[in-house]
């Protein structure tokens, strides 16, 4: 499609997802890190409208927004001393670290750049897809569906279980 | 310039190059464990980022069902992640991951 509005909105939110996510690593404070994480799962979200994977991108929102980035900014709540200023996160190992990040990205790219093999489907997914979902749900994917309700279920006992205030002396 | 303004495949996939390797470094270099499990979940992103693009282009539904479950795991990985973290806290009083040496309280 080459339709300029949707070029500049597409450019709009993969410029948005991917300095987030760079902000993300680069920045040291951990309250910084975990609001900016906020913009790159949104950017990941419109980015999933754009692959016309509606339903996946409303559940990003709620799961991802809504659930682990709650998680997670009630982690660095916990574990870090809010009043306290200074709360620099230490980094190690930064020049491998360096030289994995530029060898992974330039990799990947070469590779997906001098390949032409690439043979797009002619019937590409279009419009939405929820009511497909919702049939293979129920149909070919009803094992893993309910094996990873389970799983889902199991975790977050447990997680609870490991997390339970515990009093001193039991 | 037909390349850079026609959206196809090679876009995604470049997006989902970036939050790999980005989600790679944060792994590697941070000490603070919170920080690591951010760059967990920008990995996650980058899969299944890659699965939708596939999927899409390929005219099937395997790659929207895989990013489903695999939205589900991540929550699952989270919470669990996150109660392992705040043990840590409570009996080191840190959560770097570096100074983490021995498996006894």
């Amino acid at each position: 499609m080459s339709n300029p509005t949707y070029t500049v909105i597409f450019y709009l939110f993969a410029a948005i997802t991917v300095c987030s996510a760079a902000f993300v690593v680069f920045t040291r404070n951990v309250i910084y890190s975990a609001f900016s994480l906020l913009f790159t799962f949104f950017g990941v979200a419109a980015l999933y409208v754009f692959l016309s994977a509606d339903f996946i991108a409303v559940t990003q929102v709620v799961v991802y927004v809504g659930g682990i980035l709650v998680l997670l900014l009630f982690g660095v709540m916990f574990t870090n001393s809010i009043m306290q200023t200074g709360q620099k996160s230490e980094v190690t190992h930064i020049i491998p670290g360096t030289i994995l990040l530029a060898g992974i990205i330039g990799a990947l790219l070469y590779t997906f750049y001098t390949t032409h093999g690439w043979m797009p489907s002619e019937t590409t997914l279009q419009g939405s897809i929820v009511e497909r979902i919702g049939f293979e749900t129920m149909s070919r994917y009803v094992l893993p569906f309910e094996m990873v309700s389970i799983l889902l279920l199991a975790a977050l006992i447990g997680a609870a279980f490991l997390a339970r205030f515990d009093k001193s002396g039991k | 310039m037909e390349q850079l303004t026609t959206i196809g495949l090679n876009h995604y996939l470049t997006i989902s190059a970036f939050l790999l390797g980005f989600g790679l470094f944060a792994v590697m270099t941070r000490k603070n464990a919170i920080v690591v499990l951010m760059g967990v979940e920008l990995i996650l992103n980058a899969a299944n980022i890659n699965f939708l693009a596939f999927s899409k282009y390929n005219g099937g539904m395997e790659g929207v069902m895989f990013a489903l479950f695999v939205i589900v795991i991540a929550a699952a990985e989270a919470a669990i992640a996150l109660a392992i973290v705040i043990n840590i806290f409570k009996i080191f009083k840190s959560v770097d991951v570096s100074s983490i040496d021995s498996m006894k309280e």
